[in-house]
């Protein structure tokens, strides 16, 4: 199940998690790396992410993992799965560090959750959203199955996804405004949240990622 | 409804070791940090606090160690204290497959730590620990000073402006222990925990003193916190996560059930 799966690596921390979440799932063999020549022995791709987004895209650009990407996405067609910061580097631009262009594969942006912020009762969040939240299934996909609607995952994040297009949305969250949780398109699927930190449901979607064809 | 507020299970490990171990009924070895991590994990804990209290260097390896084993075999969040103290140290328990570190006495003695850290790691994985004690005013005012060394050492530091000055440095995440109250049961200093919350934008984790779920519902409630932080009401099997939990749901708190 699942073939061999390739782990972008551009340097930005540990990506010890998501290998060893792939692999408890069944994946064959995870390769973590920022090589073309071993990220295209691949038959899925996972694009991950975390810490600020200018660093991020700076090594993204070195390393030529925007490429790599686009090359999986749109010239291999393999499933690809974009986690976090990896999700928010598809976007166009982040507000994060003072403004960032990102690699603008999906049209959108990501924008400061805001301080203060609040709920529509009126009381305080915290920044970052950190913790255990509900995400709301907009579509059904192959990564939903087996998923209740409302399950809940594991966040930290202090910027969230606005995408352009209302019908990439797979899943929503509310933490006091209206964020993307989870986006669709051919054969790429994006999460902010971490799956491979969100317990039984988070395995659940790393597995179905592992048997998915990449057609929705 | 949105966001879960968090119960945190803590285990003191020494060389590998859980110290003191845990109470079980169907465990093999009370003293393995990763199968109590995973029997946590099973129960629905939100998340792992591993406290190292492992004093000599060569036990460091040990850590490093047991933190990669635990990251390989439970898919929850983990957090990493005890002996940080260089952004060298942070890197290598990140490595190992901690999702956070807690920072605690070197921050006090060296707060740009905090800053250079979260700068080149991320703020969300930069948990600023602070152990506090209450030293009233003159005028009876309530006040809280940091201590370090295990709650003998006063630093003079007030707690809740050490907080915020520490999340503007870019911790992602306030630890606060009461030293008054570890380890006696009698409930979290819901004071110091209800002054901090309010004072930072970002979560704040509360520990020290449970003794009942009450106790848990109170740290929420009362002091605000975002997150309990809870050892040996759990190691010791007198509550369960998720009797602790359910209480706090039939008490209006949002849980993960």
């Amino acid at each position: 199940m699942g073939g061999i799966v390739g782990v972008i690596d551009y340097g930005m921390g540990n990506l010890h998690s998501v290998a060893s979440a792939l692999e408890h799932v069944g994946a064959e063999q995870v390769i973590v790396s920022h090589d073309p020549a071993e990220i295209r022995r691949a038959d899925r791709v996972v694009f991950p992410g975390v810490g600020a987004i200018r660093d991020c895209m700076a090594e993204i650009h070195r390393l030529g993992c925007g490429e790599l990407l686009r090359e999986a996405l749109e010239q291999q067609h393999k499933p690809v799965l974009a986690i976090c910061v990896g999700m928010q580097a598809l976007m166009d631009s982040s507000e994060e560090n003072g403004g960032v262009d990102c690699l603008g594969l999906v049209p959108g942006e990501v924008k400061f959750f805001g301080a203060p912020l609040h709920d529509a009762e009126g009381a305080r969040l915290k920044v970052p959203h950190m913790g255990w939240n509900r995400v709301r299934q907009r579509i059904d996909h192959p990564l939903w199955q087996g998923i209740e609607d409302q399950s809940r995952f594991y966040f930290v994040h202090s910027y969230y996804v606005q995408a352009q297009n209302p019908e990439l949305v797979a899943g929503e969250l509310d933490y006091g405004v209206q964020a993307h949780a989870a986006l669709a398109r051919d054969n790429l699927f994006a999460v902010q949240f971490h799956p491979e930190k969100s317990a039984g449901a988070g395995l659940t979607l790393l597995r179905n990622f592992l048997n998915w064809n990449g057609q929705c | 409804m949105g966001l879960a507020k968090r119960i945190i299970p803590c285990l003191d490990v020494e060389n590998g070791r859980v110290v003191k171990g845990v109470n079980f009924v169907d465990i093999r070895d009370a003293g393995d940090p990763v199968e109590i991590a995973q029997r946590y994990n099973e129960q629905g804990a939100d998340e792992i606090t591993f406290l190292d209290i492992t004093a000599s260097h060569e036990g460091r390896d040990t850590t490093v160690h047991t933190v990669e084993q635990i990251a390989s075999h439970v898919f929850i969040p983990l957090t990493v204290g005890g002996g940080i103290r260089k952004v060298e140290d942070i890197r290598t328990m990140l490595n190992a497959g901690a999702d956070k570190v807690a920072i605690n006495t070197a921050a006090i003695h060296e707060p740009e730590l905090v800053r250079r850290a979260s700068e080149r790691f991320g703020a969300q994985c930069i948990v600023v620990a602070i152990d506090a004690k209450r030293v009233d005013d003159v005028d009876g005012q309530p006040r809280w000073e940091i201590f370090t060394h295990g709650g003998r050492k006063p630093t003079g530091i007030n707690a809740v402006a050490w907080a915020q000055r520490m999340a503007e440095y870019g911790a992602g995440e306030i630890l606060l222990t009461s030293m008054d109250r570890d380890g006696t049961k009698n409930g979290f200093e819901l004071g110091v925990t209800r002054a901090i919350s309010d004072a930072v934008d970002i979560p704040v984790i509360a520990s020290g003193g449970v003794g009942n779920l009450q106790h848990l519902v109170d740290g929420i409630v009362e002091g605000g916190a975002d997150a309990v932080l809870a050892a040996s009401i759990f190691h010791f099997g007198e509550y369960s996560v998720p009797e602790a939990k359910a209480y706090m749901a039939e008490r209006g708190i949002e849980v993960r059930l």
